[in-house]
């Protein structure tokens, strides 16, 4: 190895551990932004690290610097332009897009590693040695067009599908099964043809066919399924890079790959898990639309008969301000009508009046994992009020008053019985508190299609009105019984 | 196979393995911080696209390159701006009470 060389395996081996170390600060929210400032630093370092490797032509030919202008054009063009679009879009996302935004920055991801690969292999194929691939390069180079194609359009359609370009409910439309099971079959053997004898045709059918594989495999998904798919995509990312490494022989491609599939495993189990569904089950479809059968909610709950009693801004203040201990319950619901500023003026409130806050916050109360937390710490709650589901539940047992906004499925004790369609599903036990109020427009359904039983429990009021309209009534209520 | 392949892929497994360890104890808070987090380092593909570029020497090798330029740096710059604006929103209570006041000198920089 030339001095140039060792020098730039040493910067990634050190890159590499940066990697590692950013994610091991992330335990913790006040370690975290250091732990991510030092991951930038080793990416900064292995990309400045390449450059040298480039220009310095040194003893090793495979490497160095071959391209003449066009390809240097390409290169500083592309970083321009990509990297400038980059930074605008992560300084002016809104909180509440961050899903989108994270599922663009996974199609692109995989993108990359798409033409990473494409790229390498048409110049080996121009090369006409006249002999197909060797297996260690073939094979990776199939499996990153294969896994990185079906990750840039399903994400790019994901993301589509979270910005409400492309409509949110399940896309089933008349032969799609059909559809993605041909995809399938042509993307895989065309995989076969292109390790086997290297013809580049195979190559582009292999491409097109795992771009329409990703749309179809993401368009018959429902919005309330998007954590999951966001995650699975996330993970699918990693493995396209790791595989655009093994391609151009990169090890810190490798190690980063490796480690971002990791974590978007772990994800989609944990997601999957909090809805009770298997992953199969999901990729299936057909979830988030209410088709997935009357539920079998049988008529009225335990405690309940179906009726349902009516609260108003006083009643709701005057149970808040003499608790001791309040949990208020997010959902979806909260964001969507933008009303986290108020839920938080109403924690902040109460906390000044000796009150106990704490939030409630179920692992799918978002639209990506954590989500509902990064719009409370936007709305300037304090990481300490936030709790995890089993935290939760034990802080819901001995609680006043919970206060529910915006959260539907994840609160209905009918999971807890067998027969409906949430059964299993770990959920929030708001009806273990000693009151129960819930803000809601009207007693419409969740995305599960079923009845909540919450809402018919002797102990819960429904004060219905808009949450953003309601939470800043109760903070003027409030604050005149407790000044 | 060869001795560089054989080594890739232990590094791949061990890699995969090191990942399970380290994010499984990130707290689900942090959760979506994280996730844009790794999505930033998989923009390390930036590299393989340097390194792709050294070597185009065809019309369709500078599209390819100037694509996964692109498409890579959107990932690293607006994957690590993106994170750290999120983490920067994460912070303690303002006047932490009696018994938070003695972890208060662990985390200067919570005092923004």
């Amino acid at each position: 190895m030339s001095a140039v060389a060792t020098t730039t395996w040493l910067v990634y081996l050190a890159a590499a551990v940066c990697f590692v170390l950013g994610l091991h600060l992330m335990r913790s929210p006040g370690t975290a932004r250091r732990g991510n400032l030092l991951s930038a630093g080793g990416m900064a370092a292995a990309v400045l690290a390449t450059v040298l490797l480039l220009v310095d032509d040194g003893d090793a030919p495979a490497v160095g610097w071959h391209g003449g202008w066009w390809a240097a054009v390409a290169l500083v063009g592309g970083i321009v332009v990509g990297g400038g679009y980059g930074w605008y879009s992560a300084r002016r996302v809104k909180m509440t897009a961050m899903p989108q935004l994270v599922s663009l920055f996974n199609a692109v991801g995989g993108g990359a590693a798409t033409a990473v690969a494409l790229a390498d292999f048409l110049r080996f194929a121009s090369e006409g040695t006249g002999s197909g691939p060797a297996l260690a390069f073939g094979v990776p180079v199939a499996l990153d067009v294969l896994i990185g194609s079906v990750t840039f359009s399903g994400s790019l359609v994901a993301a589509g599908k979270l910005q409400g370009i492309v409509r949110g409910a399940p896309i089933v439309f008349r032969g799609a099964r059909v559809a993605l099971v041909a995809a399938a079959v042509v993307a895989t053997g065309c995989a076969v043809v292109t390790v086997a004898s290297g013809a580049v045709w195979a190559l582009w059918v292999l491409l097109v066919a795992a771009l329409v594989f990703g749309v179809l495999m993401v368009l018959p998904i429902g919005g309330a399924d998007m954590p999951v798919v966001i995650s699975l995509l996330n993970a699918f990312t990693g493995l396209a890079v790791a595989m655009a490494g093994f391609v151009v022989d990169n090890q810190v491609m490798i190690v980063a790959g490796a480690l971002v599939g990791a974590s978007g495993s772990i994800l989609t189990k944990l997601m999957a898990d909090a809805m009770n569904r298997s992953i199969v089950s999901i990729l299936v479809g057909g979830f988030g639309t209410g088709d997935a059968g009357p539920g079998g909610a049988g008529p009225g709950g335990p405690g309940g008969d179906g009726t349902v009693r009516s609260i108003d801004a006083d009643d709701v203040a005057i149970q808040l301000a003499y608790a001791s201990s309040v949990v208020l319950v997010p959902g979806y619901g909260l964001a969507a009508a933008q009303a986290q500023h108020e839920l938080a003026a109403l924690a902040a409130v109460l906390a000044d009046h000796g009150v106990r806050v704490g939030y409630a916050i179920h692992p799918v109360a978002g639209r990506m994992p954590g989500h509902m937390n990064v719009l409370l710490a936007e709305a300037n709650v304090p990481y300490e009020q936030m709790l995890e589901l089993d935290a939760a539940n034990t802080e819901l047992d001995t609680c006043d008053v919970a206060l529910v906004v915006g959260a539907n499925d994840v609160t209905n004790p009918a999971a807890r019985r067998p027969g409906t369609a949430i059964s299993g599903m770990p959920i929030l036990d708001v009806d273990h508190a000693r009151s129960v109020v819930v803000i809601k427009r009207s007693m419409g359904h969740g995305y599960a299609g079923i009845e909540n039983e919450l809402y018919t429990d002797e102990k819960t009021g429904m004060f219905f009105t808009d949450a953003k309209q309601g939470l800043a009534a109760l903070v003027g209520a409030v604050e005149q019984y407790v000044s | 196979m060869t001795p560089e392949l054989a080594s890739s892929i232990s590094i791949f497994v061990l890699a995969l393995l090191v990942g399970f360890e380290v994010i499984s104890k990130i707290p689900t808070t942090l959760h979506t911080p994280m996730m844009s987090g790794a999505n930033s380092i998989h923009g390390v593909v930036l590299v393989g696209a340097l390194l792709v570029g050294g070597l185009a020497d065809s019309p369709v090798g500078y599209v390819l390159t100037f694509l996964a330029a692109a498409f890579a740096s959107m990932n690293v710059v607006g994957g690590y701006v993106v994170t750290d604006r999120m983490l920067g929103m994460f912070r303690r209570r303002p006047e932490p009470p009696d018994r938070t006041a003695a972890r208060a000198p662990d985390a200067p920089e919570d005092h923004r």
